[in-house]
């Protein structure tokens, strides 16, 4: 119990430094978000009235709180660009990064661990040999070239696949999956290639720790040995570099969104830079890390469940 | 001195355990061992590190990892059953029922993800085909029969909560849980206090009195022999260089490591500043010598020694000795106790 609520406590110390670091980045960067949005016609007047129409020209503390008090109120301003709240420009594109990153993890999961298990029970013999290859091979495609090949070679052939836009969950799951299937394969395969040697080399240090040898000697069979005692002892390590992959998936999403021309945070990320919509900017990097730094707080959760000795630190 | 059964419980001939340790080098880890265990026996397999003795217990329980390991020969017996032809899985059915095995390490060797109660039934499940609740009465039984004070609390608990004593306590009961015939142990007291050393020994050989097995005990430790063993193999290089009863090698040690190894054991009696070492270390098993592996540490050794490697020669029953110099006229004494006559075949 003690180990949760010191998680907790310390999930609230990392958003709160995260929120100053975000705020206090978007300071020191250079550009001028009025200029850019008035244009280089705009006179002195113009852009000092625009200033303090948008809160710009307070002292830093002063907006510092009042974005913080605007996050947790789900007011985070209005888009410099859009002239939208920037709460509602999240919302709507939420889902589709959400969804997307979801699947990709999903398939991640599904492929990488048993495929590394299977490796690992198989070292040295052919099957492991060609699986290491091959995802050797997975490790050095870049995502925006794979996104491509999947467009042109299945996308345009396969009447199943749509390669533009997005078709919300609600309207057909069908239609959703169309969509976005394709580009959470393109995040995970990468990153399955990665995370299989991860699985497959946490195994094989657990077979040849002394416990192993111990449960050998009780007779108990290959499957109890493997998927009972050393698959839980291999989550931990696991468990670390699956919290990792979170992130990684999510700046994934970034550059898929672009390639397939989904409509998804990370494409109004990418906008939003562009045009020094600062209020927008920090409030996806907020979102961002939040939620990072929230599966990573999952992740530590889980590591109790698995690991007894972790709940007395 | 107690008198044993003579009817053998294991017996091991000639066995061989190589192992790959890059292109073209092989250690003979395990190099034409042979030795029996009678029933209700307890014997020591004594000697330094890299001579070959846990190798040579991992190779009963057929547990050396293979590549890069092999047995490439000889023959384990049990009970008359060669262990060696034996499929994977009715090897199973040997380890752990047949045979029950402890380890040095107590901290490592229990799973540290699960808890002790289910460490315990899981094997007796296995191997017995109880079910859950008979299996959790018997791991209470077991754990009393230990000694652990309270043993509904330690079912409850994680290795890491229990002291070294208490897991290897638990190893115990472990190995025990089927009724096996014979107990391994590989160096079961090293890593603990000597206090508790003392009571974990007294606990194995209460053990193997009340389930009527016998006890393999390997360890570097003469006087933890002195206290536990009927009889003693002393193994150097991956080969027996001397066996004999326990009384017979305290009192008339014939090979000269084996007359080192029982200097090293301190003394009350003796005013000594600094107790004796062997200098040097066990050849690598990859390339012994031509002739007597020990030859290169050994104070009186002869042209000879290097020359020819001796076999196996028998000193009185029971007793034998693989070193040329007590076969030889007028060899010399060599054991600061001994006391028979030197040269006698």
């Amino acid at each position: 119990m003690f180990y949760i609520i010191r998680r907790i406590i310390l999930l609230f110390i990392t958003v709160a430094l995260v929120s100053v670091i975000t705020f206090a980045v978007f300071q020191v960067l250079p550009g001028d978000p009025i200029r850019t949005m008035l244009g280089t016609e705009a006179d002195e007047t113009q852009i000092e009235n625009m200033r303090s129409e948008l809160g710009l020209d307070r002292p830093l503390y002063e907006q510092y709180f009042t974005w913080i008090k605007g996050l947790f109120t789900g007011d985070l301003g209005n888009s410099i660009r859009f002239s939208m709240p920037v709460s509602t420009l999240l919302m709507e594109r939420l889902p589709v990064t959400l969804s997307v990153a979801s699947i990709a993890l999903v398939i991640v999961l599904l492929v990488a661990l048993p495929l590394g298990i299977f490796a690992a029970r198989r070292k040295n013999k052919a099957s492991d040999v060609v699986l290491s290859s091959v995802t050797q091979l997975g490790m050095a495609i870049p995502s925006f070239w794979l996104g491509m090949i999947f467009i042109l070679y299945i996308g345009m052939n396969v009447d199943f696949f749509r390669i533009n836009g997005y078709v919300p969950w609600t309207e057909s799951i069908q239609g959703a999956l169309s969509t976005l299937l394709l580009p959470a394969l393109t995040i995970a395969i990468p990153q399955i290639a990665v995370k299989f040697r991860y699985v497959r080399t946490s195994i094989l240090e657990q077979v040849q720790l002394d416990y192993v040898r111990t449960i050998r000697s009780k007779g108990l069979p290959e499957k109890i040995v493997v998927y009972k005692h050393i698959l839980k002892n291999a989550m931990i390590p696991i468990l670390t570099i699956f919290g990792l992959i979170t992130a990684e998936i999510v700046a994934g999403t970034i550059i898929v969104e672009q390639v397939f021309a989904l409509p998804g945070i990370g494409q109004l990320l990418i906008t939003s830079i562009s045009n020094r919509d600062f209020p927008l900017v920090q409030g996806i990097v907020m979102y961002i890390t939040v939620a990072v730094v929230f599966i990573n707080f999952v992740v530590d959760i889980l590591y109790s469940v698995v690991d007894p000795r972790i709940r007395l630190r | 001195m107690k008198q044993l059964g003579k009817e053998k419980l294991l017996e091991v001939k000639d066995l061989k355990v190589y192992f790959e340790i890059g292109h073209d080098k092989i250690a003979k880890a395990v190099d034409g061992v042979s030795f029996s265990i009678n029933k209700g026996e307890t014997v020591a397999l004594v000697g330094e590190s890299g001579s070959g003795k846990s190798v040579t217990s991992l190779s009963i329980m057929r547990l050396i990892p293979t590549p890069p390991g092999k047995i490439v020969g000889g023959s384990i017996e049990l009970d008359g059953q060669d262990l060696l032809s034996y499929t994977e899985k009715n090897m199973r059915k040997v380890r752990g029922e047949d045979i029950g095995m402890i380890f040095q390490e107590p901290m490592t060797s229990l799973d540290p993800v699960f808890k002790i109660e289910n460490q315990l039934i899981e094997s007796i499940i296995y191997h017995q085909r109880i079910s859950k609740k008979e299996a959790k009465q018997r791991a209470l039984e077991l754990l009393q029969l230990v000694g652990i004070a309270n043993p509904e609390k330690v079912l409850h608990e994680y290795p890491h909560q229990l002291s070294g004593g208490m897991r290897q306590r638990v190893m115990i009961a472990i190995a025990m849980s089927n009724n096996p015939k014979l107990l391994i142990a590989d160096e079961p007291t090293t890593a603990l206090d000597v206090t508790v050393q003392a009571q974990i020994l007294k606990l194995m050989l209460k053990m193997k009195d009340s389930f009527n097995s016998s006890i393999l005990l390997i360890t570097h430790d003469m006087g933890v022999v002195a206290e536990t063993a009927d009889r003693v193999l002393v193994m150097y290089g991956g080969q027996i260089v001397e066996e004999a009863q326990v009384k017979e090698l305290f009192l008339n040690p014939k090979h000269p490591y084996t007359a080192a190894l029982l200097r090293t054991i301190p003394s009350l009696e003796q005013n000594t500043r600094r107790l004796p070492s062997i200098p040097g270390n066990v050849p690598p098993a990859h390339k012994f010598p031509k002739g007597c592996r020990f030859a290169d540490r050994c104070e009186f050794a002869m042209d000879i020694c290097r020359e020819s490697a001796p076999a196996l020669g028998r000193i009185s029953d029971g007793h034998q000795v693989r070193c040329h110099l007590p076969f030889m006229k007028g060899g010399q004494e060599i054991g600061e106790e001994t006391r028979s006559i030197t040269g006698s075949v």
